[in-house]
């Protein structure tokens, strides 16, 4: 239990790391490739998958403009059907209200279902600190669980493991697993369940998250592949959700919108395997006790960014991981968090604030910007726009002016102003405005490189296939280019001064 | 019709080769295209990086330097991409309404090379002649940002001697990204050096593509390997005739 995230280096630090392990650039190239054929298999089939994104987006958007309505009445509909509902402002009382619901019954063990929003609170590290252990039933959990690791992908967080690694923590660490244990799928699974039966069968009380929370019937939502989690939502007395408040959709037709698009885009199946829904307790049959936990731990902060609120439009499916070029070579672990790939880079400093720490101010720049995660995001979150957004309050934040919100009292703060101790990039971005506001600025700088272009011409002896001379090496901040790179030598003329000297004409 | 070159900063202090194609090659289809002299850049770097403030006044000259055009050509994806989606969002920041209003008109005149060639003049043969072995990689903004489809493919292939290739994973960004190139240069050249491999995979002499920054990231590993394998702008090709 002692993987954190804690103290995690800042983007570019932690993706060199990564780079160079090439066992999981090579899990990861296999991995993500597979899922990214799936799902462009199975969304290829939908017609209308584009109006089905769009509903998608509006049902998020309408609800999430509404959110104070919708909550209210989940609360209402569910504590009329039995369950109790605790809100939570933060990680902290969130955590404190589950592990409150264990020591009440004097329960010391739990089942969990795979949930993002208990690892975002980091719920079972609290929990085995109130000496509560916390047993993860996801088969790709519990093989980060037991290897003492940390999740690299929301769908799939054992991704960077091959089968060999598995069976190498399984035989290590899972208490029964058999000494001839093979790497063969099919028996690394016969002895999680084993293992997992024992657990099922002896546990109290289960914690879970929530896919979808109905707001009129107050109805909670599972979707799986493995159905460990239908036997935690049935076999225990007790059962505690943890649940996002932008999880709330207000009718049960929404439903028919979002099991279309969750599976395709998350597994790349027409139809998840197991859909679990309850709705409060029924006498006799399943958990005779439910709590249910609202957990802001940053939403509405989210929700207050005019631009960034869409991505609590989020469905947690994973395709903008399994399609970014650069989740691909890095892996989940470089983004520090439980949230990694595109959708980490901006819900991270959503929910967490941008200007107070360097490792969540280096997320928004942990994109290329080409947009792959925008095309195959089921509810069209606009990553690019957002990115640019937080990059653009990343910078603000550094200026020393407080976050942009309120557009009027900004005004007087208008003039371009630099922090105290302005980065060599905010430097080169002011000089940058300065020569490109004006083209006679712009002109001169042209002409003095077309100077150097010339000197170098009668210096440079390496050129490139064509001709063009090259650069093998810059000094200062360009080396970050030319290590792999070679750069064009500046050309004798400037575009503008060969328009000029021809007077238009070629 | 009155139409513009948008030659774009990286072309005009760089690549002036690729302005000077685009000239010929309007030229030869019967468009006498201008220069306004007081353009400058479209503002992505600062956008892209986070510094709107300063991509203000950059804006402001871009408009100024733009206004009255019928068409304004860019041989660039990015830049083109940059002014549509981009120009709205710093006019916003300056709360100047005659901004925004200015940024409306010139934003909805912006054409990228192959959009302005197909959708505006419609031709898919320019009549170039080009005798080398091809590949395209079509740039992410180009393809994500401004859905430019297959129009330079269907230019490629209406080139007479051009042996066109298919690139392996061609629609995957090859890391470029402007500042990220440099501010995450190790995930940059891992995006870039498999983006080679796949060229390098097609045998092709020369590696085409519509922006001359991506051009730029991906031909300076190509150079680096020694590979052999050439880069050169859309613009470039289209107005090649090679002699004849």
């Amino acid at each position: 239990m002692s993987a954190t995230f804690v103290g995690m280096p800042a983007f570019p630090d932690a993706a060199r790391s990564a780079l160079a392990d090439s066992q999981l650039r090579g899990n990861l190239a296999h991995a993500t490739s597979t899922i990214r054929g799936k799902r462009a298999q199975v969304v290829g089939e939908v017609s209308e998958w584009e109006e089905l994104r769009l509903a998608g987006a509006a049902i998020k958007d309408n609800t999430l403009h509404h959110l104070d309505e919708h909550l209210l009445r989940l609360e209402r509909s569910l504590t009329e059907r039995g369950a109790t509902v605790h809100w939570a402002r933060d990680a902290a009382e969130a955590c404190a209200i589950v592990a409150g619901i264990a020591q009440q019954h004097g329960v010391d063990e739990v089942v969990k279902v795979k949930s993002m929003a208990t690892q975002e609170i980091e719920l079972n590290e609290f929990l085995a600190e109130q000496g509560i252990a916390a047993w993860e039933t996801d088969l790709a959990e519990l093989i980060v669980q037991l290897g003492d690791d940390l999740p690299s992908h929301i769908l799939v967080p054992a991704i960077h493991r091959n089968r060999a690694e598995i069976r190498e923590i399984f035989r290590a660490k899972m208490p029964g697993a058999p000494d001839d244990l093979t790497d063969n799928p099919a028996d690394l699974a016969a002895a999680a369940r084993l293992h997992l039966r024992q657990k099922f069968l002896s546990a109290r009380m289960a914690v879970s998250g929530a896919n979808f929370a109905v707001a009129d019937t107050g109805t909670l939502m599972v979707v799986e592949s493995e159905g460990n989690g239908r036997m935690c939502l049935t076999l225990p007395d007790i059962l505690v959700s943890v649940v996002g408040i932008e999880k709330v959709v207000p009718s049960w037709d929404d439903l028919d919108v979002f099991l279309q698009l969750l599976p395709r885009s998350s597994t790349g199946e027409r139809m998840n395997p197991y859909t679990s829904t309850w709705t409060g307790v029924t006498p006799g049959d399943g958990p005779q006790e439910m709590h249910v936990v609202l957990l802001d731990n940053g939403r509405t902060r989210a929700l207050a960014d005019e631009v960034g609120r869409q991505a609590l439009r989020c469905i947690r499916c994973s395709a903008c991981l399994n399609v970014c070029p650069v989740y691909e070579r890095t892996g989940g672990h470089a983004y520090g968090s439980v949230y990694p790939g595109p959708i980490g880079a901006i819900l991270n400093p959503l929910l967490r604030g941008v200007g107070h720490d360097k490792q969540l101010d280096s997320l928004p720049y942990a994109s290329s910007l080409c947009g792959a995660c925008f095309e195959a995001c089921p509810v069209r979150i606009d990553f690019p726009e957002v990115l640019v957004h937080l990059r653009s309050k990343v910078v603000d934040a550094h200026r020393g002016r407080a976050e942009r919100g309120v557009r009027c009292t900004l005004r007087a703060e208008r003039p371009v102003r630099l922090g105290r101790a302005p980065k060599p990039e905010a430097v080169a971005m002011k000089a940058a405005s300065w020569a490109l506001r004006d083209a006679g600025r712009l002109g001169r700088l042209e002409r003095l490189a077309g100077a150097a272009g010339r000197l170098l011409a009668r210096v440079l002896r390496r050129s490139a296939p064509g001709g063009r001379r090259v650069l093998g090496s810059l000094p200062g901040p360009g080396a970050r280019w030319t290590t792999a790179r070679d750069v064009p030598a500046p050309p004798t003329e400037s575009f503008r001064e060969w328009w000029q000297r021809e007077g238009g004409r070629s | 019709m009155r139409a513009a070159l948008l030659v774009t900063c990286i072309n005009d202090a760089v690549f002036p080769d690729t302005g000077k194609a685009v000239v010929r090659l309007l030229s030869r289809l019967g468009v006498d295209v201008e220069f306004p002299s007081g353009q400058t850049c479209c503002a992505q770097p600062m956008v892209n990086t986070g510094y709107l403030d300063e991509a203000v006044p950059v804006v402001r000259s871009f408009v100024d330097a733009f206004a009255g055009y019928d068409a304004i050509v860019a041989p660039s994806g990015s830049c083109a991409g940059s002014v549509r989606h981009q120009h709205g969002i710093v006019a916003r920041r300056s709360d100047d309404a005659a901004l925004a209003a200015a940024v409306a008109e010139t934003s909805a005149r912006v054409y990228e090379l192959s959009e302005f060639l197909v959708d505006v003049l419609g031709v898919d043969d320019v009549g170039a002649y080009f005798p080398h072995a091809v590949t395209y990689h079509p740039t992410c903004h180009s393809l994500r940002m401004l859905d430019v489809g297959d129009r330079p493919m269907r230019l490629l292939r209406a080139v007479r001697g051009l042996r066109l290739t298919e690139l392996p994973a061609a629609e995957e960004c090859c890391g470029f990204g402007g500042t990220f190139a440099v501010k995450n240069a190790d995930t940059s050249v891992a995006m870039g050096a498999d983006k080679v491999r796949h060229v390098r995979e097609t045998g092709a002499e020369v590696l085409v593509a519509g922006d001359n920054s991506c051009l730029m990231h991906i031909g300076g590993m190509l150079s680096r390997q020694r590979s052999g394998v050439r880069v050169l702008h859309l613009a470039e090709v289209l107005a090649s005739t090679e002699g004849r």
